[in-house]
């Protein structure tokens, strides 16, 4: 029996557990609902704005870059791994992934892409 | 003993054991909030909570049951169903990485639901999907402080968890494996704390982000987005969320316990002391290392939170892994 078997069950388990805290409170909480508890709290004066989904575009930028150099780190885990084994050929290859990423994320650096403005 | 576990098929084992995992770390979340409490309370020369049993012992419970017999409400605005899913799909995930941390090892294996060889990998998947829950609740409440402090913490869970998967990968290269297990096995000479210090030190720092804790708590900065992205949320649903917090804290404490600190393996030589204690303890340091720096450090303003994350520990932790990568291939 795999490992990833147990993690499943285990996985199974904890989803039965969550159910059971997110079910909890329609059984025990008495909701009593009127319009000025169902507003958006907004400090207490009536909501000013309808929130369409806007704000900034910086955080869209962010996520993007994050994309492109996160899958760049997940693809130094297997190379880690074998690194006993690679010695100074993989330092060699991992060398000059590092200087190739090196020179994307100056040209970010330099476009103010990591600037917070 | 071991005649039981023998009758019974292995599945019945294996979910027992689930529960088991699952009961001690939710008492063990109960008590780390009391412990917080406490030693906040400590820290600025109060009593804490002391009404509910002995030095608040029942406090949680306490707490337990107000949650749950609070007044569960919607905004209107709300998309419902999302709404719901997203206190679930944090505390999933928080309650997912607790699969495959080994709490300690004896003659007949390892004390963990399932050691997987892609251990790390697999913790980063749990704590990635943690962030679609404060990511979809901040967007489903319909609100306009829940949303801002939702991107707000998206941004940031993302930008420290690249720094993060950086910061641990010269661990791996020392190690030759991605499995906890097998990492903890790699250091019974030396604890990794030692030869990769700076790798530790980003990995701590990286750590508090990801679990929005203070200094770094700017995903719930009171004084400008009174709650973040669970403004709306009463009752067990926020309940849920804070669950899901401390058990992260709590995932992170073991993960560094594991990867730089030997695990399970003793100090000083103490093999009497069996290998739950000692994880438990090291864990437990690291619990209070976290409450320490709440009650220390004042919050981190956002422009500088970012530019610390991408331009500091970012180029930090790949300097720190060519020079272990760059160590190993070159030492005879």
């Amino acid at each position: 029996m795999t490992p990833y078997v147990s993690v499943a069950i285990y996985l199974g388990v904890a989803t039965v557990a969550s159910l059971a805290f997110c079910i909890l409170p329609g059984l025990l909480a008495q909701p009593r609902p009127n319009a000025t508890k169902e507003e958006a709290y907004e400090c207490g004066v009536e909501p000013t704005s309808v929130v369409g989904g806007r704000f900034p575009v910086r955080f869209y930028l962010i996520a993007m870059l994050f994309v492109i150099f996160d899958v760049e780190a997940a693809s130094f885990y297997p190379w880690a791994v074998q690194m006993h084994a690679l010695r100074a050929f993989g330092l060699g290859e991992m060398v000059t992934f590092v200087v190739t990423l090196g020179i994307g994320y100056a040209f970010v650096w330099k476009k103010g892409g990591l600037q917070w403005r | 003993m071991n005649d039981v576990l023998g009758v019974l098929p292995w599945w019945v084992v294996v979910v027992v054991k689930s529960a088991i995992v699952l009961a001690v770390v939710i008492t063990t979340f109960a008590y780390s909030m009391l412990f917080e409490r406490k030693v906040m309370a400590w820290m600025q020369l109060r009593p804490g909570p002391n009404r509910t049993g002995p030095w608040g012992m029942l406090q949680p419970a306490a707490d337990a049951v107000k949650m749950m017999f609070k007044e569960d409400l919607t905004p209107l605005t709300a998309d419902r169903f999302v709404y719901r899913l997203a206190p679930f799909l944090s505390l999933l995930a928080a309650m997912g990485a607790f699969a495959i941390i080994p709490f300690s090892e004896d003659g007949q294996g390892l004390w963990s639901v399932g050691d997987v060889n892609a251990g790390i990998l697999f913790i980063f998947a749990c704590t990635s999907i943690g962030i679609y829950g404060i990511s979809l609740a901040g967007w489903a409440s319909g609100s306009k402080f829940p949303l801002l402090g939702s991107v707000r913490a998206t941004a940031q869970m993302i930008s420290y968890e690249l720094a993060m998967t950086m910061s641990v990968v010269g661990v791996l290269v020392l190690a030759g494996t991605t499995s906890l297990a097998g990492i903890v096995h790699a250091q019974h000479k030396v604890w990794y704390v030692v030869p990769q210090f700076l790798g530790f030190v980003i990995y701590i720092i990286t750590a508090v982000a990801e679990t929005n804790r203070a200094p770094f708590d700017l995903v719930e900065a009171e004084t400008e987005l009174v709650g973040g992205f669970h403004t709306e949320y009463s009752g067990l649903r926020f309940g849920l969320f804070f669950i899901a917090e401390y058990l992260n804290m709590i995932t992170v404490a073991c993960i560094a316990t594991l990867l730089f600190f030997g695990g399970w393996g003793p100090l000083f030589g103490l093999v009497a002391v069996p290998g739950l204690v000692w994880f438990l303890l090291k864990a437990a340091g690291f619990l209070f290392l976290y409450i320490w720096l709440r009650t220390t450090l004042p919050r981190f303003r956002y422009d500088r939170l970012m530019a610390f994350g991408w331009k500091v520990l970012l180029p930090l932790a790949t300097l720190n892994l060519v020079a272990t990568a760059a160590y190993i291939a070159l030492a005879p």
